[in-house]
């Protein structure tokens, strides 16, 4: 049986299609202005690189911000693709922790992946990926070197405002008095962490935890985190993918 | 390059019926903010000149970009012929000719008890990124004081990026967002991060632009009402800053307050500058005064 889980992100859209739980193909196409139109294209780079269309599909879910500009398919809630996702992938999981551009959740499972509880921040940037966009053009450093940048950091220091805008601020005056970029950019990886673990602990910490969205390539954000919550991260190989893995599994009825 | 709608015009103006030559003594308040800078120049307490600019990257050329329009068209008046210089705002303490540092709280107070009078007790404000209710007395000083110091959302700022990404100039979205019928729910986050994703979000959704604009700005009028009710509004109210020029804001926010804001006789933006320059005349009157006692 074939399935397809779609999510649509605020920044992009993600398609992964299964065959009886197993992944056969998998999308990443930026969200843009029109989002229908931008599925469309998704779709069509599936066809090309591994030849399948909607017509294939048995059945097609959608989840994510924009889940509702699809109307075509059947909707998933983010918290639910996300907890059957990382449970496929990782059975012990009790904790998900997403960090996507624009959200930020987390969301307590049963043994057996069921949702018990979560918390949802979507409507400040601080404990969001757009923090570290908005700290990484500041600091004039590509978004992704940011990360590794931040574990050669020597000594630590904070940055105190929770709002990206203050904290932006905060950032130049940082910059000013020539503290070294690596210090700053582990600042910045901190604070994200300090705003995304007050938010866990509304659901409560269990482990293990596991980190999904896009945030989590950013290895010093990783670093971060694992050392504010006091235990191992997992973050799985692809982990912006596993709200649309979840959301075709939860499609193929599994 | 693309047309900027973000883009506010720049402005000055010198009073016709003054001369600075007659003045005894001549005093400038400047007001480095996060989005603008402003200078007054007054001539014996009374406004002589102001200039609105755009700050710069740098608080130190943004206070002198702001001094130097001020002293445009002044017939010769120079930096050298003020007395006595006040900085106020986010980069005050970068101001390099002036005496003295003073917090814009106190300084938007004592200005806008000028601008409009001395009935005013609740003055509101709203800046670029960041908005303060202040309470106070019939002299323009501080009784007390509310600001946003942990959250910047639903600041002048995003009322930027609203102009940019819809298309319409920034002096007009206040006037837009009124041409609605129907009063749309505000949006769920006034965050400035999120402003365009917010605008973008609501554009997909078919929504025309004025709509957009009027869900906008009831959510930042909202935001600021809830500020202004932990304070306290004590009639008279009057509104300075940026935002105090844009319709569709204040029209809203006097509606959920009940209260009508004064409207004002210079333009609120040049507040905090101009209450920097009235405490820079009385801090020189002082000086002059201990001088002539020696």
């Amino acid at each position: 049986m074939l399935t397809a889980g779609v999510d649509i992100g605020a920044k992009t859209i993600k398609i992964v299609i299964v065959d009886d739980g197993e992944i056969k193909a998998k999308n990443i196409t930026m969200s843009g202005y029109n989002l229908m139109e931008s599925n469309a294209q998704a779709w069509a780079d599936l066809e090309t690189h591994y030849g399948y269309n909607t017509g294939d599909m048995d059945k097609i879910l959608v989840t994510g911000a924009g889940r509702k500009a699809i109307k075509a398919a059947d909707e998933v809630t983010e918290a639910v693709a996300a907890a059957r996702g990382s449970f496929a992938l990782c059975e012990s999981v009790r904790t998900v922790i997403e960090v996507g551009s624009e959200e930020g959740r987390a969301i307590k499972i049963d043994e057996g992946g069921k949702v018990i509880d979560f918390a949802i921040n979507e409507k400040c940037a601080s404990g969001t990926g757009a923090f570290i966009e908005a700290m990484a053009s500041v600091l004039g450093v590509p978004l992704e070197e940011l990360g590794p940048m931040s574990l050669k950091s020597t000594s630590c220091v904070a940055i105190k405002a929770q709002c990206a805008v203050f904290a932006e601020s905060e950032l130049v005056t940082m910059i000013h008095s020539k503290i070294p970029k690596p210090d700053m950019a582990r600042a910045i990886h901190d604070a994200l962490a300090g705003r995304v673990v007050s938010m866990v602990r509304w659901v409560g910490i269990e482990q293990s935890v596991m980190l999904i969205g896009g945030v989590s390539r950013n290895i010093g954000f990783v670093k971060s985190l694992g050392q504010k919550l006091e235990c191992e991260v997992i973050v799985p190989q692809d982990p912006e993918y596993v709200s649309a893995y979840g959301t075709a599994l939860i499609a193929a009825g599994r | 390059m693309a047309e900027e709608f973000w883009r506010w015009t720049e402005s000055r103006w010198t009073n016709p019926d003054l001369s600075w030559k007659d003045g005894k003594i001549l005093t400038a308040g400047v007001d480095v903010g996060s989005v603008s800078s402003q200078a007054v120049i007054t001539v014996d307490g009374q406004v002589y000149a102001y200039a609105n600019t755009r700050t710069e990257p740098d608080s130190a050329s943004s206070a002198i970009k702001a001094i130097n329009r001020a002293l445009e068209d002044t017939g010769g008046l120079t930096l050298a012929n003020i007395q006595y210089t006040v900085g106020t705002g986010y980069g005050r303490v970068n101001v390099p000719f002036a005496q003295r540092a003073i917090t814009e709280i106190s300084c938007h107070a004592r200005g806008a008890n000028f601008i409009y009078g001395p009935t005013i007790r609740t003055v509101l404000d709203m800046g670029g990124q960041d908005c303060k209710a202040i309470r106070c007395d019939e002299k323009g000083k501080v009784t007390s004081f509310l600001m946003n110091d942990k959250c910047a959302a639903g600041t002048g700022r995003s009322m930027e990026i609203f102009a940019d990404v819809l298309g319409v100039s920034i002096n007009e979205v206040g006037e837009l967002s009124l041409q609605v019928e129907e009063e749309p729910p505000p949006v769920s986050s006034t965050c400035v991060v999120f402003a365009k994703s917010e605008a973008i979000g609501l554009l997909r959704k078919g929504w025309p632009r004025e709509k957009v604009l009027a869900s906008y700005s009831s959510a930042m009028a909202h935001r600021v009402v809830s500020l202004l009710e932990r304070i306290g509004v004590e009639k008279e109210f009057g509104i300075t800053g940026g935002i105090a020029k844009n319709k569709g804001v204040v029209t809203r926010l006097e509606k959920e307050l009940g209260v009508t804001a004064l409207i004002p006789n210079y333009d609120p933006q040049i507040a905090g500058a101009l209450g920097a320059a009235m405490i820079a005349q009385a801090l020189a009157e002082k000086a002059n005064s201990r001088q002539d006692s020696r």
